[in-house]
């Protein structure tokens, strides 16, 4: 018979409530009109705030700015990021150890020190306060998840299933197609998840490049957060992981989630 | 059909394949024997074009392929962890080589079906390679090949990681249906008794070498080198040397018309027989294999010998007996010197002196 993990089971509650607690009040307090102590749950339910905020042009376009930043600067270091892992990981080429650890080296540093002497440079070209010079600093964040992971998932494919569809006729664009790519997809997409959430939620970069003229949604919710309407932080607050968890129901959309877990290396 | 000519390859410094040359007719089994590390894979990884020879020319059909990259040519491999495509179905997998060849949906789906048949898997088209056994997967891999119907099949230690009465009923389909198709094959395997059971005709590798390209049966009777005679089954190998047409054979000296020199004198363990002027040897084990015994001696030199008898002349543990050879192989410098049949003890006025072993 099978034994049921008791302190398991316990262990695994009180992380999930350590985790699923302040995203439940948050969604609460999104949708709470009146909610005082010592009531456990709001006395008053609505959208109020929800409409407020929404009709705010304030609040929409740095909502619709992180959209498209986001996306196209997840898009573009996946587009750059994840040949070059295909690279690191199936050619030999000098300095290849070196220039895969300096990607994490890179992490080491304080982001925010590395932000102000880029934005120096930035300055110099013009794209301080430019919408591309935050799509450009925030790919920065993406460069680790986009080469580590992938790089390893490319490593863990045995050549002999490249070399299979190789020998039975296939040219090595299809083999890159066929077999590679798909084999790679469930790391691939956690990469992207990973990376995409990321730029989301960066603040630095986007605060020193893009200020004042680019806003994004965390950089509003900053600004939010020192004014006493708890809902109107809680409705950013969900309209910012609305996003997340779009990205992550459509790279479900075609791989199974255990796929996903193994490219997130479960 | 398939020709290899002094095919070279070396990996950073170090020799796998050492100037191999043969040739396989049209709907022949070859497997190439050897050791692991001799060079046997590298040389079918050439062949399929995956590996790439420092010197030498493979031809199929007559046409030189040496430059021709492996997806264009007639060859398919089957690999020893079957590499089949996970995020494929069978029927997929199978389909694959058709797929890139540009053919119809319809046209794939129904050859797909006809090799999955073949090979005893026609209601498995819509699984995953996960949900299949080890014997099942290693059938796709074979299907996935036929299907592209390749001039020449190679086949990398296919069965090596299956249990060993899977194998040797693989073995035996895998027989039956190449000779159906009469499809010319390129086998590689560690495994004697597999390659003994499959081939038609049989190259021994050793250290990137072709020792002997031969059937079977003649391998095992007539080895051309010391290394296919100690590599195919047991040999008894007694080191001595030629001295006026004798030589010492434990102890006993046999007359041996060849020239005079260094020598191995190597007796299969079943080649042995009593006789009053035999080798002295005392039984130091006797192990009953059923239809036989194997018995084991140590000679008067401290020298361990074999012998395989039947059941009735079997002798007991510490009786002293005296054995001849029926047939000895002797070699020189790691090659066949001759091969003497019912070699005869020198009578004791007659011998000349010898230099025993020490």
């Amino acid at each position: 018979m099978k034994r049921t993990p008791l302190g398991g089971l316990l262990i695994l509650g009180s992380m999930a409530l350590a985790m699923l607690g302040p995203i439940l009040t948050v969604i609460l307090w999104a949708f709470a009109v009146k909610w005082r102590y010592p009531n456990l749950l709001p006395t008053e339910w609505g959208m109020k705030y929800w409409g407020a905020m929404l009709g705010r042009e304030s609040v929409i376009t740095p909502v619709l700015t992180s959209l498209a930043l986001t996306s196209i600067a997840t898009t573009t270091a996946a587009l750059i990021c994840w040949p070059a892992a295909y690279a690191f990981a199936r050619l030999k080429f000098p300095g290849r150890q070196m220039l895969l650890f300096s990607f994490i080296a890179a992490q080491a540093v304080p982001k925010f020190a590395l932000f102000v002497s880029i934005s120096v440079i930035f300055l110099q070209l013009g794209l301080v306060g430019n919408f591309w010079g935050v799509v450009l600093v925030q790919m920065l964040s993406a460069v680790l998840f986009m080469i580590w992971i992938p790089t390893a998932a490319f490593r863990g494919i045995p050549p002999m299933l490249e070399e299979a569809a190789f020998d039975l006729g296939a040219s090595r664009l299809r083999v890159f197609l066929m077999i590679t790519l798909p084999q790679a997809m469930p790391a691939l997409a956690a990469s992207y998840v990973l990376a995409f959430v990321s730029i989301l939620f960066e603040v630095d970069g986007a605060l020193l490049i893009g200020a004042p003229s680019v806003t994004t949604m965390p950089l509003l919710l900053m600004s939010l957060s020192n004014q006493i309407i708890v809902q109107e932080a809680a409705v950013l607050c969900v309209l910012i992981w609305v996003p997340c968890f779009a990205v992550l129901l459509l790279t479900r959309r075609f791989m199974s989630a255990k796929g996903i877990a193994q490219g997130f290396g479960g | 059909m398939l020709q290899i000519d002094t095919i070279t390859k070396t990996f950073a410094g170090a020799p796998a394949v050492r100037g191999a040359s043969f040739t396989v007719d049209r709907g022949e089994l070859v497997c190439l024997l050897g050791p692991s590390g001799c060079g046997k894979s590298t040389l079918l990884r050439i062949i399929s074009g995956l590996t790439d020879a420092d010197s030498g020319k493979v031809r199929i059909e007559g046409t030189d392929m040496t430059s021709t990259p492996a997806n264009r040519r007639p060859t398919a491999m089957v690999f020893q962890s079957h590499a089949l495509w996970s995020h494929m179905t069978v029927a997929q997998n199978v389909g694959f080589g058709l797929r890139v060849r540009g053919l119809a949906k319809a046209a794939i789906a129904a050859k797909t079906a006809t090799v999955l048949d073949l090979v005893g898997l026609g209601a498995f088209g819509k699984r995953l390679p996960s949900e299949l056994s080890g014997g099942q997967a290693q059938r796709v891999a074979l299907a996935r090949c036929l299907v592209v119907e390749p001039n020449v099949l190679l086949m990398d230690e296919p069965f090596s990681a299956l249990d060993a009465h899977l194998r040797k009923s693989l073995r035996e389909e895998l027989k039956a249906l190449q000779r159906r198709l009469d499809l010319t094959t390129i086998f590689v395997t560690h495994d004697q008794e597999e390659a003994m059971e499959l081939a038609d005709r049989i190259v021994v590798m050793q250290q990137g070498k072709v020792e002997q390209f031969a059937p079977p049966g003649s391998l095992y009777r007539n080895p051309q080198t010391l290394g296919v005679a100690q590599f195919i089954g047991a040999m008894n190998t007694c080191t001595t040397r030629l001295h006026l047409a004798h030589a010492d054979w434990y102890g006993q000296t046999l007359h041996l018309p060849l020239t005079d020199g260094e020598a191995a004198l190597l007796c299969r363990p079943e080649d042995l027989y009593r006789s009053p002027q035999g080798a002295k040897a005392k039984v130091s084990r006797v192990i009953d294999l059923g239809p036989l015994m194997r018995v084991t001696l140590m000679t008067a030199h401290g020298d361990l010998l074999t012998w395989t008898c039947p059941r009735d002349d079997a002798p007991d543990t510490g009786d002293d007996i005296t054995l001849l050879p029926r047939r000895l192989h002797v070699f020189r410098d790691g090659v066949l010197l001759g091969l003497i049949d019912q070699p005869e003890p020198a009578l004791l006025d007659k011998a000349p002196a010898l230099e025993t072993q020490p």
